[in-house]
């Protein structure tokens, strides 16, 4: 992975006796709260309902077991003890001391991390694939790419303050899995007919109020231009986006005032004038940053390893979490492991500090030191031999680590919701734990088959509902929580966004409601069919009947 | 105590603002219109506000844009004296100004007021002026200007900053390196890290 040199050191040290100026000014009421607040913001610290919180930056998602080793003891000294791994591959701390932030990010300084733009009106945290590099689908390896618009995005003088959040996200595999399109900028990389890298660009997309897939504002752009190209972008988004109305000001909304095709050209005016500027990226730019992403110095290994097979073939509980968490790897010999931040009734994607120290010695001792996080909100060790493959299967078990769920309905994605957000309708984090209860039998399971869900305390769309075959979304009622259905979301290339089924529920109803949904799946799924696919070609209709339904019953039965 | 800073150093103001003449505040509903998009729930100038405009008549002046807009004819003989200066509101469109006046370094001053700290615009104005209307003289940002914007004001083309009246000028001047070696290329260093330095 990306090691810093002494320019990405200093940069982020200096960040460091920034925040610490700015926290000291705020402190001694040399800066208002409203004064502060973009400048907190830009940090990644968040004011809560209980605390601050947090977002500490794992640029597209990589992590060393040092820095994972790190944030499991920042955990431990500045909080309760566990992090929260976010749908960004970012990490939170839900309990952290404004007055100590300086502090932690002071000890991230140490380990090559930051928490640079992690909220805040400016270019995010860029995201990827989390199987980049290793995956078999993979056509061009993004992380080079990635780490080289990281570092242009940072402390970039000209969108320093946006209109609102800018969210790039790329990709190199044709099985799209960084959900491009629903992204302020989209980038997929591919290999054109002169066989040389190039990007796909889409523009304008995202959750919150108004889900918008991104348009493609360009079908071939010459990866030297990545920058410059973004820069047009950026730059009509930040003269022109909106910023009286902060739910209408990202770009999504200018986009589509503007039509994707009147938003292009005005971009391409601008570019006119940045193309080729210094920013153009060189070869032998991306030749350094590249080297960082080399492939591991891997053993030959055979295609078949038989203490594996005897395993699986004498360890059910193995088989199962190798049919679920193991994942298919470039290299012969080697698979890739998702690790389930997804124990049936825990909060998705929280790993307590003794998890995180856990991981972090499994990926040293099986995986070169590296691992990833997920969008998902679960841990990847990316390279391991499938001889290895109990033993890590063992040890995680043995620490909460192994559920066998990823893929399924419980590997639930979650806000964190009315726990922690001031901003939430409704809580979301219980609501997922009591789904998990209600499906906490694996081979029903599995029998279930491949099934995503989403739940977001709000409209605001951080458990990303839009998009999940069935999406949950906690609404207010006369300041009472409730919670709306959707099904037939999808993410991947050939993403779709849900519809509502009808009337929203009440907490002690989902279970209830979410297990119709499986019932009329299961009764109606023909054999190989997900439930998405069942959606797709029924309808909303058959599986809104059938939940109503029976809540009339339920009605009349009161 | 003056709160101007130049380059890197307080300075003292020379120059008279002027401003338009305040009117009573017109919420506009935009509905939707792209054309105006920028506006969005900003005044926009009236012609009796331009006329209203007295104009010092000695001195340096910074000029309203729409006032030299309208009222060129009348400043050409100042500006030849090299005593009009103008400024915008980062609402406005910089072309307006081009389109009547495409030699930007006729006035010694171009300032560009910033309403409220979180509004961005400033950066891609400063950053048009001087790379693409070849503007060489003194840009400087005023209005809601404090010591956290200047590393950014200062990539983007600026060397002029009046810190907001209730803020330590002196203070500030620090935040102009809060950065020493930035990654990417902009306005003052125009080279991106890659170019500069070698890196392994
Ligand atoms: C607890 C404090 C949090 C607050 C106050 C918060 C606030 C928000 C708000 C206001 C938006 C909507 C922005 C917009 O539509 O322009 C948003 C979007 C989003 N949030 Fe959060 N969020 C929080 C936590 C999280 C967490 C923990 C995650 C990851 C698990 C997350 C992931 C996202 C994502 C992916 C979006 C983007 C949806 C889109 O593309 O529009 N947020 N958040
Ligand atoms: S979706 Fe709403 S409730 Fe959930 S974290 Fe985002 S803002 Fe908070």
């Amino acid at each position: 992975m990306y090691k810093y040199d002494e320019i990405d050191q200093q940069l982020v040290d200096e960040r460091v006796a920034q925040y610490r100026d700015q926290t000291r000014r705020f402190l001694a009421g040399e800066l208002s709260e409203e004064e502060f607040r973009p400048l907190r913001l830009q940090n990644g610290l968040y004011i809560q309902r209980h605390a601050p919180m947090l977002r500490i930056a794992v640029p597209y998602g990589m992590l060393s077991s040092k820095q994972l080793h790190k944030l499991a003891d920042i955990a431990a000294r500045y909080d309760r003890s566990y992090g929260h791994f976010s749908t960004r591959q970012n990490m939170q701390l839900n309990w952290p001391k404004l007055e100590q932030i300086p502090d932690i990010l002071a000890e991230l300084a140490t380990v090559e991390m930051h928490a640079i733009q992690t909220s805040g009106n400016c270019i995010r945290n860029i995201t990827t694939d989390q199987f980049a590099g290793i995956a078999p689908d993979e056509v061009v390896d993004p992380r080079a790419m990635a780490e080289v618009i990281r570092q242009w995005s940072t402390f970039h003088p000209e969108f320093a303050l946006l209109p609102r959040k800018f969210k790039i996200a790329v990709s190199g595999t044709k099985q799209d899995r960084a959900v491009v399109q629903m992204h302020d900028i989209g980038m997929e990389f591919y290999l054109d007919g002169a066989n040389k890298v190039a990007i796909k660009v889409w523009v304008g997309g995202g959750l919150g109020r108004t889900p918008i897939l991104g348009s493609v504002i360009n079908e071939h752009l010459e990866w030297q231009h990545a920058l410059t190209y973004c820069e047009a972008i950026v730059r009509v988004y930040n003269l022109h986006g909106r910023r009286d109305n902060s739910y209408k000001a990202r770009i999504k909304i200018l986009v589509k005032a503007l039509g994707i095709d009147e938003f292009r050209k005005q971009v391409d005016a601008e570019w006119l004038h940045l193309k080729d500027t210094p920013n153009t990226i060189t070869e032998a730019e991306l030749a350094r940053v590249a080297q960082h992403f080399a492939a591991m110095p891997y053993d030959n290994l055979p295609v078949n390893n038989a203490s594996f097979e005897a395993e699986v073939a004498n360890n059910v509980a193995f088989a199962a979490w190798v049919k679920r968490c193991v994942h298919a790897h470039k290299q012969t010999g080697y698979r890739a492991v998702t690790l389930s931040l997804k124990p049936h009734g825990k909060a998705p994607g929280d790993a307590s500090s003794e998890q995180m120290h856990i991981v972090a010695d499994l990926a040293a001792q099986y995986s070169f030191g590296e691992l990833r996080v997920s969008h998902e909100q679960n841990l990847i060790l990316a390279d391991v031999q499938l001889g290895d493959l109990f033993a890590v299967w063992q040890q995680a078990r043995a620490h909460g680590l192994a559920t066998p769920n990823i893929g399924l309905l419980t590997d639930i994605i979650c806000c964190p919701g009315g726990d922690f957000c001031s901003l939430a309708n409704a809580k979301s984090i219980p609501i997922a734990q009591a789904i998990q209860m209600q499906f906490d039998h694996l081979d029903y399971l599995h029998d279930i088959g491949e099934l995503e869900l989403n739940i977001s305390g709000c409209m605001n769309a951080c458990g990303h509902h839009h998009v999940g075959h069935i999406g949950i979304l906690g609404v207010d009622k006369d300041g009472s929580e409730w919670y709306q259905v959707s099904i037939g979301g999808k993410q991947g290339n050939d993403a779709s966004l849900s519809s509502v089924i009808g009337p929203s529920f009440a907490a002690e109803e989902m279970p209830g409601v979410v297990q119709r949904l499986i019932d009329v799946y299961i009764d109606q799924r023909t054999p190989e069919e997900l439930f998405i696919d069942t959606v797709r070609r029924l309808g909303v209709a058959p599986f809104k009947a059938h939940v109503y339904a029976a809540k009339e019953i339920e009605a009349s039965h009161v | 105590m003056s709160n101007l800073i130049y380059q890197n150093a307080i300075t003292t103001d020379d120059w008279t603002l002027v401003e338009l003449p305040k009117v009573e505040k017109v919420v506009r509903m935009q509905a939707g219109k792209v054309v105006l998009f920028h506006l969005t729930g900003e005044n926009t100038i009236s012609a009796a506000q331009i006329a209203d405009t007295v104009i010092p008549p000695n001195g340096l002046v910074l000029l309203p844009m729409s006032v030299y807009i309208a009222r060129k004819a009348s400043l050409e003989n100042r500006v030849a004296k090299q005593e009009v200066g103008i400024w915008l509101a980062t609402h406005e469109r910089l072309e307006s100004l081009i389109e009547v006046e495409p030699d930007l370094n006729r006035f010694p001053l171009v300032a560009v007021f910033v309403e409220r700290f979180a509004d961005g615009r400033i950066f891609s104005l400063g950053n048009l002026l001087r790379t693409r209307y070849g503007y060489n003289n003194t840009l400087r940002a005023f209005g809601d200007v404090l010591r956290d914007q200047l590393y950014f004001l200062k990539r983007s083309g600026f060397d002029s900053y009046l810190i907001r009246a209730d803020r330590n000028a002196q203070e500030a001047l620090t935040s102009l390196n809060d950065f020493t070696r930035p990654y990417q290329g902009a306005v003052d260093e125009k080279l991106p890290v890659w170019r500069r330095v070698s890196r392994k």
